[in-house]
């Protein structure tokens, strides 16, 4: 105690403080009584890099090697798992497959969407297959039995999941009940509730020409739609990207260099381009699903609410430290509740595309391995099960490895059996890379 | 010593906490006027940090009152006495890890437009606040986790000042910091008491309560041990009153480095 227990000197206020001369320039160069070697190490790797596209690169492989690997794993995985079955069987990449993969894809990716935001939380929803069935239910009771209007009977099957949510949600975040126990009794309950809801036939048909038929069946067959959508998207996403740096210039601050905002835009395009093309070109080709432009809608608003808005941030800030999160005022029994809503409400929404896929409502639909399929795909995707991390991208990308395997086994006339093996290695791998990663990004000093 | 206002701005009268069989705090009394710092201090599991957190309202009290520039409040919970102008800073800093260093900041009061968040200004504020604290950090974009014990501890003191509090609340601050961010802080809690912000600072060593303190406040086992004021009072008098007046700590160390002698001596 010695040491210190002379007053320390007031050293100079603030005002002159010199203020840093390159926005980048992390380092303060300003140096007083700490000794100039104390201050000298700074890991080079947190420096901002700012030397265009060389510097781009090795910030890319230093992140690498440090073990954040991001969606890396599952690009290299989609690449390869389209490159074997393509081999095998050159139907793979023909555009029936690959509308096929997209659409069976929107659904139950729409129902992971949701997961992803209750795993952000560090909690699990075991009750979204029921609850897309539940949802299926409510709409094929409503609109085919008692003639209630198309749009009306979706709404409130929508409406009826983000209930079931809240419900979870309030016991969960109030009374304090586990949410595996809650959900797991969700499971149990709402499926009992939808085989109720079905009846003694235990299944109601899709109408004809009706909204939730379209869900799965509908494709802009116009070429420019697709075409138009990915320059859209293009577009938005050069525009947002150079509008940020710029303010960010203003500010001084450092902002990511143009060469890499060109080189991401072209990445994107390229992806864009290649996908609407498959989807209008090829023979048999239908154009533009309206699946995935649902799906597209919904990953887009979801990613922008979890990363751009309080509330994305309360649920991280929960996810991450709920205590803290209490301590910095955020209603955290309002955060649980409405994650766990808005996965009941994906679940149902989901539930519908399920429902338009195998052409109507049924006592089963949603359960099997529905819910399996939708946890793993966020996991395999890149989200952690322990919170606080992940990405909603992670839904999309989880669930294209999952459907480009069933798809790729089905061609190949594979019995589902096998395809569970398979897609429960992939997950396991998938948990793998995750584990190994943070392990290294630990000793990198990044986790 | 700094003028001081007739009602002080915070007030606890007869507070008292407990928590299961622990009566961590009895019938405690504490005032803090505006432009005024108050030392806190007590030996460990003197309910000090307890205290701090029934007026932030991580632990609403059990009996008594708290009164905010003079009337009685309820603060049930932590928003109630961050909306009264209460910032608090904890002993176990209560970041979140996965977060970076902005949004540390920034957590519960993030700069918004109709909640979006707006992060090229509180990136901006962030840097501002933490050059006033000399802190060095790599970069405000790494997550929390990825920083040492002391950068992490002036990230949190940061905290406190994000928003505009009447009342900052320090729990052992200084704790982790070296020489110079010790120095910094200290300069920064006369800082906030020259403009006017009440203060209550708690911490083990004497000299920093010295050096910027007006009043101690002391507290043994949940139950206050005496108000001193900084300027006619010595260090041994509030040792003394820390731990048990009647066993006055000058004459038990005294003793204790006699004895020590003696076995030297052998
Ligand atoms: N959440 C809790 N649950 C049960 N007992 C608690 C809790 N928090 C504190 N206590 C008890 O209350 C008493 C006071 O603890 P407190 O943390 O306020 O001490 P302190 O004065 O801050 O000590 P230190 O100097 O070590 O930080 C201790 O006996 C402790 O065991
Ligand atoms: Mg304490």
């Amino acid at each position: 105690m010695s040491d210190l227990a002379k007053t320390p000197e007031p050293t100079k206020g603030p005002a002159d403080r010199t203020d840093r001369t390159a926005p980048g320039d992390a380092v303060d160069a300003e140096q007083s009584a700490a000794p100039a070697a104390a201050a000298a190490p700074v890991d080079p790797r947190l420096l901002v890099r700012e030397q265009g596209f060389a510097g781009y690169w090795t910030e890319f492989v230093r992140k690498v090697r440090g073990g954040e690997l991001g969606s890396l794993p599952v690009v290299i995985g989609l690449i390869v798992i389209g490159l074997v079955f393509q081999l095998q069987n050159d139907k793979f990449l023909s555009a029936s497959s690959l509308a096929n993969i997209a659409v069976f894809t929107s659904g139950v990716g729409i129902m992971s969407v949701g997961i992803v935001f209750v795993l952000l939380l560090g909690e699990i929803d075991l009750s979204v297959g029921s609850v897309a069935g539940v949802g299926a239910a409510v709409w094929a009771v409503l609109s085919v039995n008692h003639g209630w209007g198309d749009w009306l009977s979706v709404f409130v099957a929508i409406a009826s999941g983000l209930v079931i949510g809240v419900l979870h949600g309030f016991f969960f975040a109030k009374i304090g009940v586990p949410a595996f126990v809650v959900t797991l009794a969700g499971f149990l309950g709402w499926s009992g509730l939808q085989i109720w809801m079905m009846g003694k036939e235990g299944s109601i048909n899709t109408p004809t020409g009706s909204v939730v038929e379209d869900l799965t069946t509908h494709f802009f067959a116009d070429k420019a739609a697709a075409y138009g959508l990915a320059l859209v998207a293009v577009l938005a996403y050069a525009g947002s990207q150079l509008w940020d740096s710029r303010r960010r210039k203003e500010a001084e601050l450092p902002s990511r260099p143009l060469s890499e905002v060109l080189l991401r835009t072209g990445v994107l395009a390229v992806l864009a381009f290649v996908v609407a093309y498959f989807l209008n070109e090829p023979k048999g080709a239908r154009g533009l699903p309206l699946a995935l432009v649902l799906f597209l809608a919904v990953l887009v608003i979801a990613d922008f609410v979890a990363r751009r808005t309080t509330f994305g941030r309360q649920v991280f800030a929960v996810g991450g430290n709920a205590e803290a999160a209490r301590r910095a005022g955020i209603n955290v029994d309002r955060v649980r509740i409405t994650v766990f809503a808005i996965s009941g409400m994906l679940a149902a929404f989901g539930g519908l595309f399920i429902a338009s896929l195998s052409g109507g409502a049924t006592k089963s639909l949603g359960s099997g391995n529905t819910l399996m399929i939708v946890i793993a795909a966020a996991v395999i995707g890149g989200t952690s099960l322990f919170g606080g991390r992940g990405k909603i991208w992670s839904a999309m990308l989880g669930m294209l490895v999952i459907q480009s395997i069933q798809q790729g086994l089905n061609l190949e006339g594979m019995a589902s059996e096998i395809q569970y093996m398979i897609t429960g290695a992939v997950l396991l791998a998938a948990v793998v890379i995750d584990s190994v990663s943070r392990r290294t990004q630990k000793s990198a000093g990044r986790a | 010593m700094i003028h001081v206002s007739a009602t002080p701005v915070l007030a606890l009268r007869g507070v008292s906490k407990r928590f299961g069989a622990v009566q961590a705090l009895t019938d405690v009394d504490l005032e803090i006027h505006t432009g005024e710092v108050v030392a806190l201090v007590g030996d460990n599991g003197a309910g000090k940090s307890t205290l701090v957190k029934t007026i932030s309202g991580v632990h609403p009290i059990d009996d008594g009152a708290i009164e905010w520039e003079g009337t009685k409040v309820d603060i049930g919970r932590p928003h109630d006495a961050q909306n009264l102008g209460v910032a608090t800073v904890y002993q176990d800093l209560a970041l979140c890890d996965n977060l970076d260093v902005v949004a540390n900041l920034f957590l519960g009061s993030e700069l918004r437009s109709a909640s979006v968040l707006d992060e090229i200004r509180m990136e901006k504020r962030a840097r501002e606040l933490l050059d006033t604290l000399s802190i060095r950090i790599p970069s405000v974009r790494i997550p929390v986790a990825a920083l040492s014990g002391g950068q992490r501890q002036v990230v949190a003191i940061a905290r406190a000042l994000v928003g505009d509090p009447k009342v900052v609340i320090l729990d052992e601050p200084t704790a982790a910091l070296g020489v110079e961010q010790t120095a910094q802080v200290l300069d920064l809690v006369e800082r906030l008491r020259e403009r006017g912000h009440g203060v209550i600072l708690i911490s083990h060593n004497m000299a920093d309560v010295q050096a910027v303190a007006d009043r101690v406040a002391v507290l043994r086992l949940g139950r206050n041990n005496g108000v001193f004021d900084v300027a006619q009072t010595s260090p041994e008098e509030v040792i003394a009153a820390i731990t048990g007046a009647t066993d006055n700590a000058v004459t038990r160390r005294r003793a204790r480095t006699a004895t020590a002698l003696k076995e030297d001596a052998k």
